[in-house]
């Protein structure tokens, strides 16, 4: 159960930071007109094509201690980065990035303009706007990038064992956990924790639908398109 | 411009906008001077014609090519000093088409959205008037999806307007109500603006609001004012096909000038597709050129024998074609060699027991013929 405990807390340690890095990249990708905009969504985007071995492998470098990012870690916190449960958050924040971010350029782009014109007449700048009437009427984009982050960083596998290596209550993660109880053969432990993780994820998706539901009754918009975009 | 206990004391609007658009098929080129007065002044056009461009232009969501925009002595817009005041801070009032309320707000917080530099308390209190002025204080609790489209445009006005805005625009604000409706909302718009007096510009394309509401109208068309004064100056005797059909005239007859008589004012003009010829006011035209004439369908009187002993100088022998009801008005068709659109009354139509087929004589005064260009 530790290693079950511990997917949970790195989740929502990825959902926390994701939202909040999230909303400002998403708003400035919904309504920049750079002409080299393309270039970062294109960035943003590569976690979902890319196998994790292969950003895991990228991420691995940079974490090391000749990597940028080590460097950069070990002179702010005189610490190592890779094989930590902080250089797992990192990692798995690039690694849920697109999970986060399109599902809130959508709900961004999905509010009608002339409600920002009729701010903008009525006297508020842009960040009013922001906050009164586009974050509001974003509210099941918001719902939908936190738990498509939060899942998709319990569900990860290939990254964190790249990055994470197997430490028993720092890394090991519970997909990790399963793997090795599995590679013992022991199906029982293996089977326990799976069936733990299958209640868990259906029990807050449930919750996260039926909240939605409501609050597309109330704001007559829903945003679950990225579930088929995977 | 100073607000002094709420009083405004109003200023004219002057604008030169111009702005090319390339974004759509056809390119688009608005190019208009405008000087707007207290009061309310009517933007006529069909649809396409640049009226909701100009408004854009004129909040500062559209940033024009060149020109200048101020309210009084105060600049808003002025390419070449690169002056360009950002919407927030025009104090522009702008209610558009689709009204665009803040769904997830109530009334009263709509209303109170452009009053954040007030005291809560002073916030409330003038929601609450500019609601009761607009007759709908009682859904200050409501959401916009939770009233009728009446109540939503009185609540959009009572919005615009609380902020005290030193400009009004109106772009087709009441499209979809039933005239009385319609009369009821401009009577409240006109109470409220009889103390602020500030200039309001209200866009539509139909000729029913111009008769509605009345004193002043610019016509535009493809970009650019084609005529501006009263209702009957700009509407009666539009200068342009578009326009004139926009305001109402049915009958669009092509032909040849073959005769200019200067002295008397008219020219004689030679219609397409018939030997028949008719009298029109002078036009800048010479013999021989072509002219494009329009007659409205109710100006055109129809009898059932020659008529003798008139003033009017037309008269046109032809035949029904075809007789329609639509709603109080009867719709004959005339073919005099060009066909005719004519309306007469159900009425008259039973008194002269019109049919299909008869022959009958249609009168034209010279001046219910007007010469438009395309």
């Amino acid at each position: 159960m530790e290693a079950l405990l511990l997917s949970i807390k790195l989740a929502a340690c990825v959902s926390a930071i994701l939202l909040l890095c999230g909303i400002p990249l998403a708003y400035w990708l919904a309504n920049s007109q750079w002409r080299g905009k393309f270039l970062l969504e294109s960035v943003v985007a590569l976690p979902l094509v890319l196998p994790p071995t292969v950003l895991g492998f990228y991420m691995l470098l940079a974490m090391g201690p000749r990597g940028p990012l080590g460097k950069l870690w070990h002179a702010l916190f005189g610490r190592r980065l890779a094989f930590t449960f902080a250089g797992l958050v990192i990692a798995s924040v690039i690694y849920s990035l697109p999970f986060a971010v399109q599902p809130l350029i959508a709900a961004f782009e999905n509010v009608d303009r002339k409600l920002l014109d009729a701010s903008a007449v009525l006297g508020a700048g842009r960040l009013r706007t922001f906050w009164r009437v586009i974050l509001p009427l974003s509210i099941p984009g918001v719902v939908t990038a936190v738990v498509l982050s939060f899942a998709h960083t319990l569900g990860e596998f290939g990254v964190v064992l790249m990055v994470g290596g197997n430490l028993r209550g720092i890394t090991r993660t519970v997909s990790i956990d399963i793997y090795d109880h599995v590679q013992s053969l022991e199906y029982a432990e293996a089977g326990r924790l799976a069936l733990a993780l299958l209640g868990f994820s259906f029990v807050v998706l449930a919750i996260v639908y039926a909240v939605n539901r409501q609050l597309g009754r109330r704001t007559g918009r829903r945003l679950w398109t990225l579930w088929a975009a995977r | 411009m100073d607000t002094v206990g709420g009083q405004v004391n109003s200023a004219a609007l002057t604008a030169q906008v111009r702005k090319e658009r390339r974004d759509s098929d056809t390119p688009f080129v608005l190019d208009v001077s405008v000087e707007i007065p207290p009061g309310i002044t009517i933007l006529f056009g069909p649809s396409g014609a640049g009226k909701s461009t100009l408004l854009d232009c004129l909040a500062g969501l559209v940033q024009p090519d060149a020109g200048q925009i101020a309210i009084g002595g105060d600049v808003l817009f002025d390419s070449s000093s690169r002056t360009n005041l950002p919407s927030q801070k025009r104090r522009i009032a702008y209610v558009f088409q689709s009204l665009a309320l803040f769904p997830h707000m109530s009334v009263e917080d709509n209303v109170s959205y452009g009053l954040t530099h007030l005291q809560q308390q002073e916030r409330r209190a003038r929601a609450l008037e500019v609601l009761a002025a607009f007759r709908v204080e009682n859904l200050k609790t409501r959401k916009p999806e939770e009233i009728s489209g009446g109540e939503k445009q009185r609540v959009a006005l009572a919005r615009s307007l609380v902020t005290l805005p030193r400009l009004l625009l109106l772009d087709e604000p009441l499209t979809g109500l039933d005239a009385e409706l319609k009369a009821a909302i401009v009577d409240d718009l006109r109470a409220w603006n009889a103390a602020q007096r500030i200039p309001i510009l209200y866009v539509t394309h139909t000729r029913d609001e111009v008769d509605a509401l009345g004193e002043r109208v610019i016509a535009m068309d493809h970009g650019h004012v084609v005529s501006a004064g009263t209702p009957q100056q700009v509407l009666d005797a539009p200068r342009r096909k578009r326009l004139a059909q926009a305001a109402g005239f049915e009958n669009f007859l092509r032909g040849t000038v073959v005769d200019v008589r200067e002295a008397d004012g008219v020219m004689r003009v030679r219609l397409d597709a018939s030997a028949c010829e008719i009298e029109v006011p002078l036009g800048y035209a010479a013999a021989g050129s072509r002219a494009q004439i329009a007659i409205r369908a109710g100006d055109i009187l129809l009898a059932t024998e020659p008529p003798r002993g008139l003033s009017a100088r037309n008269v046109l022998a032809g035949r029904i074609v075809s007789l329609d009801q639509r709603g109080t008005l009867m719709v004959a068709r005339v073919d005099c060699g060009v066909v005719f659109t004519v309306h007469v009354t159900p009425g008259a139509a039973r008194a002269l027991a019109l049919a299909p087929e008869q022959q009958v004589w249609l009168v034209l005064k010279t001046h219910s013929c007007h010469l438009v260009d395309d």
